[in-house]
């Protein structure tokens, strides 16, 4: 019964993960038009484009390998994967047990991993320039996620997701001071992963700024729809783990029913519609950075991540 | 007094904020930027102050926000944003230390504060050790930011920030009197202004605030 239950949770995880996605891409697009005293598109329009395009056949370059082939298959399944981990309205998913950071950073890095090669494989300088930058920034956003990860690890005593959400959940561990600092690293990563204002600007093709759209200049017809979908899904995955980690209460128990499950859903769509229009504001407020400003950036996180976690060391080895 | 205390626990997260905008002073590098997070911390530290008088029912420590707000969220804020103006220093603060150098000593600073509170408060209450910790990195912070900034404004923001830091060691502990955070009030309203007239003057006969400028007359590095 359980494992059923278990089965149904994951099964019902996925399938609103996967329509919302690309909802929530159209809802902060939406948000940051009509902050901008623009009409905007409708929320929809992702989906609609993800449609048409995946009715398309690709067109790719001449010299182009079996790499720029495979790899939008390999991104959308690694981010897929790591999306189906991280939990939305209830814990203990069938995917429960190997719900590890580690694991999902491992995932998001194949996913990095697959686009930069995607970029470099046809030879334009566009691409290149953009998997250099990309994998530049990750040499510091990496690490910063690791030690959040590490800091949840020395306050929880795993780094199982589904345990570490569900004992912050009992509020046991009260508010620290390293949680915060996790936070911040954790907020900053999260703005670098899915190339946001400051680090990247989502909505252009100006190539002295653009890091994410240069890798993908070259993509077309389906090949296009699976990045779009997969930066999609590694939004939505995101947001889901701030959500999970730092406001985990309406969340449904293990092995609850489906009435805890709609208000665990009803409180997820709320915190994401909350996440989603501090990050349109927050991206109509700041400008982007400029390109040598991000390893600056994104090393003050990996330094907040490495002063909770020496904080922590210290105190738990002191006390 | 362990974690899982509201008052407690919202003390204690009020002073790592403290603690984070005094990174956030040390990472930034167009000087207004600088001063709008000098006047944040300053409205942070207010927080805490009246957060702490609220749990411990001291009334003076009221004050003590209220002065703090009003002279370092406020008027010190604005009144370095004139200075700026004046001498039109919009361009960057100089650091004598590269930013990320800088940073990397910062975090080395705040571990070196926990090391040694820690074992020398032993048998205290963990969060009062913590906070105290947290506030000697602040003052440790402020004295680098001294340190690896030419720039005079940001020196005397350095200071003053530094300053932070002992009231929020001061306002973590309960019973202290009036007196004493009157006369350090005080103490930094003058503080500001002499180094306001200094800064005038050094404008005046440099038209830099470059403390780079005095090295040549003090027979230094000619």
């Amino acid at each position: 019964m359980s494992i059923f239950t278990a089965l149904v949770t994951q099964l019902l995880h996925l399938a609103l993960i996967l329509a919302l996605a690309p909802v929530l891409t159209g809802c902060v697009r939406w948000l940051k038009a009509r902050l901008m005293g623009r009409r905007g598109p409708h929320p929809l329009q992702p989906w609609r484009d993800l449609l048409k395009l995946l009715k398309k056949r690709p067109v790719l370059a001449e010299n182009a390998s079996a790499i720029s082939r495979a790899a939008p298959y390999v991104a959308v399944g690694a981010a897929l994967l790591a999306a189906a981990l991280v939990p939305s309205f209830a814990r203990g998913m069938l995917l429960a047990p190997f719900a590890d950071l580690l694991l999902i950073a491992g995932l998001l890095a194949l996913r990095r991993f697959a686009m930069a090669l995607a970029g470099m494989d046809v030879g334009t300088s566009f691409g290149g320039l953009g998997a250099t930058r990309e994998m530049a920034f990750a040499a510091l956003a990496e690490p910063a996620f690791v030690l959040a990860a590490l800091i949840f690890a020395i306050l929880a005593g795993t780094t199982n997701l589904d345990v570490i959400i569900g004992i912050f959940q009992e509020g046991a561990l009260g508010l620290r001071v390293s949680l915060g600092f996790a936070a911040v690293a954790l907020l900053a990563v999260a703005v670098a992963e899915n190339a946001r204002i400051p680090v990247d600007n989502p909505a252009t093709h100006l190539e002295l700024t653009m890091v994410h759209e240069a890798m993908i200049l070259e993509a077309s017809g389906r090949h296009l729809a699976l990045w779009d979908f997969q930066a999609s899904l590694r939004l939505t995955l995101w947001l889901a783990l701030l959500a999970a980690v730092f406001l985990p209460f309406g969340m449904a128990a293990p092995g609850a029913g489906p009435i805890a499950w709609i208000t665990g859903l009803l409180v997820f769509i709320a915190k994401m519609a909350a996440l989603a229009f501090t990050l349109a504001v927050f991206e109509s407020a700041i400008a982007k950075m400029r390109v040598f400003r991000v390893p600056e950036f994104l090393g003050a996180a990996l330094l907040l991540g490495l002063l909770g976690a020496v904080f922590l060391f210290v105190s738990t080895g002191l006390s | 007094m362990s974690f899982g205390q509201l008052p407690y626990d919202l003390a204690h997260l009020l002073g790592g904020a403290v603690l984070l905008l005094s990174f956030v002073l040390l990472y930034q590098r167009r000087i207004a930027a600088v001063i709008n997070a000098f006047a944040t911390q300053g409205a942070l530290l207010a927080l805490a102050a009246a957060w702490q008088g609220y749990v411990q029912g001291a009334a003076g420590l009221y004050v003590t926000a209220a002065i703090a707000f009003g002279a370092k969220a406020v008027l010190i804020p604005f009144a370095l944003h004139r200075l700026v103006r004046r001498f039109n220093l919009q361009r960057g603060v100089d650091p004598a230390l590269g930013i990320g150098v800088s940073m990397i000593a910062g975090v080395a600073l705040a571990g070196f504060a926990m090391l040694v509170v820690l074992p020398a408060t032993a048998g205290q209450r963990a969060l009062a050790r913590e906070d105290l910790a947290l506030a000697l990195s602040v003052v440790l912070l402020g004295g680098l930011m001294m340190i690896t900034r030419r720039n005079l404004i940001s020196q005397v923001i350095g200071l003053l920030s530094l300053e932070n830091g002992l009231i929020l060691a001061a306002v973590g502990v309960a019973g202290m009197p009036l007196v004493m955070e009157l006369s350090t009030a005080a103490l930094v309203l003058m503080l500001a202004v002499i180094a306001g007239v200094f800064a005038l003057q050094m404008g005046e006969s440099f038209q830099s605030l470059d403390t780079e400028s005095l090295d040549t007359h003090r027979g230094e590095g000619e």
